[in-house]
């Protein structure tokens, strides 16, 4: 499988992990990230993804380069839904195996949190109300005048 | 010369030209002598085709091993005798063979010299004083290598090369210069290093094409997804402002991060024409 992915379609979870599979390995770990209802107690109806993927790709295959040479784990992969979501919908998921489970619990933590920083995707919600907005960019921009990069989401 | 400061100076020893081209160019990497601007010719054609326009006769500094190189071959030249004094070597090389006359001495390192600084500083020549020089509009010291030299600086000049010292710039400031304020200030910018010689050319180059890609907050705010443009915007910070004028952007620059040719770049990067710029908003991935 490719270190790092972009799907419109949904995943199959099962399927992912079975290509991290190694008889060497006896511990795997995963991280899903679900379309939650709510943003800052507003109701969300649905999402919007969107990537810059030329770089994003690159730059999603180097996070797992550095994590599996940072905690030494056998094998690691991200894929991330691009297209619109259903509130419950999986939009990112990470797998990683290793020997031990404690390098693969903590390389995967290092992945997910690298993605959410350094990957150019975007996201936009739509609102119960019928109103929508792009995540870090638009209410957090006027509230905080620019330094929207700042706050902590999701 | 024009024609008033040529009779102002008709009873003044006549005014020759010598464009230093025998630096080493080391930190360019190349030498500055071959290189280009926008679609100029190489550096040292244009600064001599300038300087010929101010001075009777114009020549050509070389160190000896650079007597035959193609680009210098063309012109006059005057060969270095002495070695390891840097640019003076030139001017007294030039004095030498000439000790009548004052010298015009010029860089070939000013990709923004002009042709009113050099008619400036012919026609405010204090023909009685060692030297006419511009003061820095960066350090307020002389500026040696855009300066003219009468006759009666070559003894004093061989005193110092003697004594040990070579630095034009000390020699200058502590001799009877006249000192004159730069009618461009950015003309005697002296480039070095490639970086420089980027900034110069985005500056002097004619607009570039760039290819632009919106994502986004943005993509929905300028109402299209890419586009091709011509600028003159030397840095994508430079193009951000020009396209902030033309779209309803709210982000600002700080909040954004920029990328060319799909890598994450300084927003200072010198922008070369058929760069694919794209400006990233916030993400908000996972």
């Amino acid at each position: 499988m490719p270190a790092f992915a972009f799907t419109h379609c949904a995943m199959d979870t099962a399927a992912l992990a079975a290509q991290l599979a190694d008889p060497a390995c006896g511990g795997y770990a995963a991280f899903e990230g679900w379309v939650r209802d709510s943003h800052e107690g507003v109701r969300v109806r649905r999402l919007e993804y969107e990537a810059f993927e030329t770089l994003a790709l690159r730059e999603g295959e180097r996070i797992v380069s550095e994590a599996i040479a940072r905690f030494g784990v056998s094998h690691a992969g991200c894929v991330h839904r691009l297209g619109d979501l259903a509130v419950g919908e999986l939009a990112v998921w990470v797998g990683v195996s290793a020997p031990h489970r404690d390098e693969a619990f903590r390389a995967c933590r290092f992945i997910i949190d690298e993605i959410k920083q350094r990957l150019p995707i975007w996201k936009k919600e739509h609102y119960v109300g019928g109103d929508s907005g792009w995540v870090n960019c638009e209410r957090c921009a006027t509230a905080t005048s620019g330094d929207a990069a700042a706050h902590e989401h999701s | 010369m024009n024609a008033v400061a040529a009779a102002r100076n008709a009873s003044a020893p006549p005014l020759y030209g010598l464009l230093l081209a025998g630096g080493r160019s080391s930190r360019m990497g190349q030498d500055k002598a071959a290189l280009t601007y926008g679609d100029g010719p190489p550096q040292l054609q244009r600064a001599m085709a300038l300087l010929a326009a101010h001075v009777l006769r114009a020549y050509v500094s070389v160190r000896p091993d650079q007597a035959g190189d193609p680009l210098r071959a063309r012109f006059a030249q005057i060969v270095d005798t002495q070695a390891n004094v840097g640019p003076i070597a030139g001017l007294l090389a030039a004095q030498a063979q000439h000790p009548q006359v004052a010298w015009l001495v010029v860089a070939c390192d000013l990709p923004l010299l002009d042709a009113p600084t050099l008619a400036h500083l012919v026609a405010a020549r204090a023909t009685a004083r060692i030297a006419t020089a511009y003061r820095s509009s960066h350090d307020g010291l002389p500026e040696p290598l855009c300066a003219i030299y009468e006759p009666g600086s070559r003894a004093p000049l061989a005193r110092y090369v003697e004594a040990g010292r070579n630095c034009p710039r000390k020699f200058l400031a502590q001799s009877d210069t006249l000192l004159l304020a730069e009618p461009n200030p950015r003309a005697l910018d002296n480039i070095n290093t490639p970086t420089e010689y980027s900034a110069v050319m985005s500056q002097v180059s004619t607009p570039k094409k760039i290819s632009v890609q919106y994502y986004a907050l943005l993509r929905e705010q300028a109402g299209r997804r890419e586009e091709a443009l011509a600028t003159s915007a030397a840095t994508p910070a430079e193009l951000y402002a020009e396209l902030a004028k033309r779209y309803p952007f709210t982000l600002s620059a700080a909040a954004l991060r920029v990328a060319i040719n799909n890598e994450f770049r300084d927003w200072a990067t010198p922008l070369a024409d058929g760069d694919a710029v794209v400006f990233i908003p916030p993400v908000a991935g996972g």
